[in-house]
């Protein structure tokens, strides 16, 4: 990986001295015929200036829908914020009009996602799509706005950009159309870019191009990233910090080394446990016994108990709060000081 | 019933025998009066052998031919050319009652457990058909607990036989499907991206279940993946796939430690490990450009446009998977060498 | 449009699947169930639309006029009585009499039975010859698909009414057995080219999934897959084509009636009342209106429950 070490320092300070993007203690229900599905369920959590924070999930974990949430793009119904701050340079968007909330959507922050396709339309060439924010937003001229699409293209490593311009989505690979969508996030230049699954759906050796672009283009630009995956893998080549989420709760976040060194959460420990690698032969795979709950039905106590091999009958009784375990980590579990102990060894 | 092949069934003894297989689907144009104006070359001239009890891994990229490779070894497609001998019987020339007798020794395990499943059939019809296409397979009266057994080698409550498919989670899903392919006891099992449509805490359980199986049934596995962890942590030996070719094949120690193929050492270098101490010290092999397309594949070798060794000679001359001096498994490269260690 | 309400278009989607659709998400752990059918899952479904309750009770009510008409009158049809021309309410005649001196709605009544009987039966042959037609062309493909869409374009090229009013036109026989059965064969066979085609698009979708595959890989033979695979998947759109399409001929049988070339006096039927109640329409409405109602209310109810039961089994919104 180009990037070179981890880069924890802020790279401005924010106005009130507070964090550049600050989530808390977010709650967010789905109300369906079916019930009320509880998805996000307390998140906190911040960005600085300049960090990549990795959302460390699996699905129905309820990692995309709190970055929904930031967006403003959440389906309401059936979704409901119940309570909770997304602060923005100090700003609480949620208590924004929409006019104001649009103004901050793709100028301040903006995202990407894991389907290009599907996010792009496939009626216009690509080059008129990505000029088309600054031609509505910034009263850009036709001319003006496709000469900075061109920019942008070569921006985001696309061949030949300014012969490709007029071209359309289906006549881009996978790995380049994640790249149009991406110029087309950085448009305006967002200070946050949120990262929903850029490479999911990516060959390996296309996905680690994109990573090494996103990598690039944060430090770069100079802009905070938001990465959200279910990839563990993905998450230790490019991030400073990690929120690992369960149930719509964050249940473990720390800095990266020590996250993988030493996890401090029954769940990231087993997550890190199941998974095959590369660089470890003949290692015996343990896994997570069970499901991940129903929203509708989430387990009394800690969400995580009825999998966890640590498990008392205080996890079923009292919802654990986050455990703070210096060098800013915290882990929600009753046992957390217990399981870094073990993980170390 | 005829007695199988071979009485004595020796671990490690060639199982599958598959040579030159290809696979090359017509493009016509025209409406009314269709001519043939190319081909996808889907699959181009695969060989490799299969052993009892053994994991053979195929990895390769979207569009390198895998799936149609396994399509293929199922009889879901006809090859345009190429033999396949399973237990000494030609897998392509059967036909009626003796491809059925030799389905009943190769089945599959699909990748999307939503659409494997038929949603109007309870789990224990889904189980319980193969016994009705194979009526001597079980008698009569005893299908229902063959089903209940099957459930339970798959780790599912035998209660639930009753139950449709979506009232499963897409994990306990692929174990329905897993029972299935069990079900006639077959000896090979090929699997196309078993695990890559499940959730990550869910596809160590379904790997664990499929070595398990492997030990209790001496299966042998095609293990089709995108995933190189995964295949290398259930592989014996593996193959990597290029554009319907397989460029190198070995044990799973040779592909992933002495790789001699520069598509290969680039597909690994590209993996991404989860250890965030390993980022600065891994040197990353940078593709360039995108996988050309198999209807219209390049002269030679067909890695030589994203190749950083490619000469002449790549263009002229199509480098054969023949062991290499710089390792002796086969390397389909002119320049086959080992990868200096950082 | 923005390109972030184009993203937020399609992450409304992921939303949507959000708390329970999602793979890995289970639906029940933990809590005993019943077995649920993809069909149990529609009929739960389709219990809390209120739309579906009103045009299933007309449905109903419309069945029941068809199976036993005293229930719901005690006048009998046919007891004309010319003195009682476009008489006003009175006894059980609570919307008068018309130009012969029939009671009207008992006449109504009656002429369900003649209505639903064209309908259905309709309807049941529409749907056997669009199976087995869609069946063969969707599964076989190649040229069977090819003749067989050939066919069905050509029919379906033909206008319903001119060709039905050309069919019946030979047909000279007053039983009414006869003409019932004439329109009935009439309308299934220029009707079915709808049904079919739905059919044979379900059938090229349930073939290229996976569990036919899976089928296939097991050594079952066509028949198999066909019956036990495919048909059981196509089955649900065709049902909800036809239940439109039988509202449809119930107004194509009335259009024909209503032409003299569908069923005739002394039939009854609503088409016919309205051509009679039409002719002396400046006289008295009622006789043109209550028939005319009668048809408009069954036809939508059958179009509305087609809807419902579309809505319900959308393989989308589950």
């Amino acid at each position: 990986m180009s990037q070179s070490a981890v880069r924890p320092t802020p790279a401005s300070p924010t106005p009130e001295g507070g964090h550049l993007l600050d989530v808390r203690d977010l709650h967010v229900e789905f109300r369906t015929g079916e019930g009320v599905a509880k998805v996000i369920n307390g998140v906190s959590y911040h960005l600085d200036p300049g960090e990549t924070l990795a959302v460390l999930g699996e699905s129905g974990s309820g990692k995309s829908v709190t970055a929904q949430a930031i967006m403003g793009i959440l389906d309401t119904p059936p979704a409901v914020i119940r309570s909770g701050e997304i602060r923005y340079r100090g700003r609480d968007l949620l208590k924004l009009p929409e006019e104001q909330r649009r103004q901050v959507r793709g100028k301040d922050i903006a995202m990407i996602f894991q389907d290009a396709l599907s996010a792009l339309n496939p009626v216009f060439g690509v080059g008129w799509q990505i000029g088309e924010t600054l031609r509505q937003r910034e009263g850009m001229s036709r001319a003006d706005a496709r000469s900075r699409a061109v920019e942008l293209m070569d921006l985001v490593r696309i061949p030949g950009a300014a012969s490709r311009i007029g071209d359309y989505p289906h006549q881009f690979s996978g790995g380049m159309r994640q790249r149009v969508m991406i110029a087309m996030a950085l448009a305006m230049n967002p200070k946050v870019l949120i990262a929903d699954e850029p490479t999911t759906a990516l060959d390996v050796t296309v996905q680690a191009q994109i990573m090494d672009l996103l990598a690039d283009l944060r430090r770069d630009l100079d802009m905070a990233m938001i990465l959200i995956t279910h990839d563990l893998g993905v998450v230790a080549g490019v991030a400073d910090r990690i929120a690992v989420m369960y149930a719509g709760r964050i249940v473990e976040h720390a800095d990266v080394h020590s996250l993988y060194r030493a996890p401090a959460h029954p769940y990231t420990k087993g997550l890190l446990e199941s998974i095959p690698r590369l660089d470890v032969r003949g290692q015996e795979l343990s896994t997570i016994k069970g499901l991940p709950p129903n929203l509708m039905r989430i387990p009394s106590g800690c969400p995580f108990h009825p999998r966890c091999p640590y498990a008392q009958q205080v996890c079923v009784d009292v919802v654990p709060h986050d455990l703070v375990l210096g060098d800013g980590r915290t882990s929600a579990c009753h046992f957390a000081q217990e399981v870094r102990d073990d993980s170390a060894r | 019933m005829t007695a199988p092949a071979s009485p004595t069934k020796v671990r490690g003894e060639t199982i599958l025998a598959v040579e030159d297989l290809v696979k090359h689907f017509p493009i016509r144009q025209g409406v009314l009066f269709q001519k043939q104006v190319g081909a996808v070359q889907a699959v181009d001239g695969v060989s490799f052998e299969l052993r009892r009890g053994e994991t053979l891994g195929v990895v390769g990229e979207s569009g390198c031919g895998k799936s149609t490779l396994a399509r293929l070894l199922m009889r879901l497609e006809t090859p345009t050319a190429g033999r396949a001998t399973l237990e000494g019987r030609d897998l392509f020339s059967a036909s009626g009652a003796e491809l059925r007798r030799l389905r009943r020794n190769m089945q599959m395990v699909m990748q999307d457990p939503y659409t494997s499943l038929n949603p109007r059939m309870t789990v224990g019809d889904i189980i319980g058909e193969p016994f009705e296409i194979h009526p001597d397979a079980a008698p009569k009266g005893s299908r229902q607990a063959r089903v209940r057994e099957l459930l339970d080698v798959v780790g599912l409550n035998p209660e639930h036989i009753n139950r449709y498919p979506h009232q499963f989670s897409g994990g306990q899903r692929q174990r329905i499907g897993i029972a299935r392919a069990l079900a006639l006891r077959p000896e090979i099992i090929v699997c196309d991206e078993p695990v890559s449509a499940l959730d990550v805490s869910i596809q160590a359980q379904v790997i664990n279940l499929l070595e398990k199986l492997q030990d209790e049934f001496g299966l042998s596995y095609i293990f089709i993946a995108h995933d190189l962890s995964v295949v290398r942590h259930i592989s014996d030996r593996v193959a990597v796939m290029y554009l319907g070719k397989i460029v190198e094949i070995g044990t799973e120690d040779e592909i992933y430690e002495r790789a001699t193929h520069p598509y290969t050492q680039a597909l690994l270098s590209a993996v991404p490990v989860p250890d965030p101490e390993a980022r600065d010290q891994r040197i990353m092999i940078r593709l360039t450009g995108d996988v050309p397309s198999p209807a219209d594949p390049p002269s030679g070798c067909n890695f030589r446009t994203r190749c950083w060794k490619a000469q002449e000679v790549c263009a002229n001359q199509e480098p054969h998977a023949v062991p290499r001096a710089a390792d002796p498994h086969p390397s389909a490269c002119h320049f086959a060498e080992l990868r200096p260690t950082p | 449009m923005s390109d972030f309400e184009t993203v937020a278009a399609s992450e409304n989607q992921a939303a949507r699947r959000g708390p329970s659709g999602e793979p890995g998400a289970p639906n029940q752990v933990g809590v005993p169930q019943k077995p649920r059918s993809l069909a149990g899952d529609a009929w739960r479904d389709l219990r809390r639309k209120p739309i579906f309750w009103i045009s299933l009770a007309l449905v109903v009510l419309v069945a029941a006029m068809a199976a036993v008409p005293g229930l719901f009158t005690a006048n009998d049809p046919r007891d004309c009585v010319l003195a009682r021309q476009h008489a006003g309410p009175s006894g059980g005649a609570i919307f008068g009499y018309d130009f012969q001196g029939c009671d009207t709605y008992s006449r109504a009544v009656y002429g369900a039975r003649a209505s639903l009987l064209v309908g259905a039966l309709s309807a049941l042959l529409t749907g056997l010859i669009a199976l087995a037609v869609g069946l063969l062309a969707g599964y076989f493909g190649r040229w069977v698909d090819a003749v067989l869409s050939r066919v069905i374009d050509i029919v379906l090229g033909i206008p319903l009414l001119l060709a039905a009013i050309v069919l019946l036109k030979r047909v000279n026989s007053d039983s009414s057995t006869v003409r019932i059965s004439a329109v009935i064969f009439v309308l299934a066979v220029l009707g079915w080219t709808t049904a079919a085609r739905v059919v044979r698009s379900s059938v090229i979708t349930a073939k290229e999934q996976d569990y036919v595959a899976a089928a296939r890989m097991l050594g079952a033979g066509d028949g198999r897959i066909m019956l036990r695979h495919i048909l059981p998947n196509a089955l649900a759109p065709a049902i909800v084509v036809l239940t439109i399409a039988l509202g449809s001929f119930i107004a194509a049988e009335a259009t024909l009636s209503f032409l003299g070339i569908g069923l005739r006096a002394p039939a009854i039927s609503w088409g016919i009342d309205i051509d009679a109640g039409r002719v002396h329409m400046r006289e008295s409405a009622t006789p043109l209106l209550v028939p005319s109602v009668f048809l408009a209310l069954t036809v939508l109810a059958f179009i509305m429950l087609g809807d419902a039961i579309r809505d319900a089994f959308d393989p989308k919104l589950r």
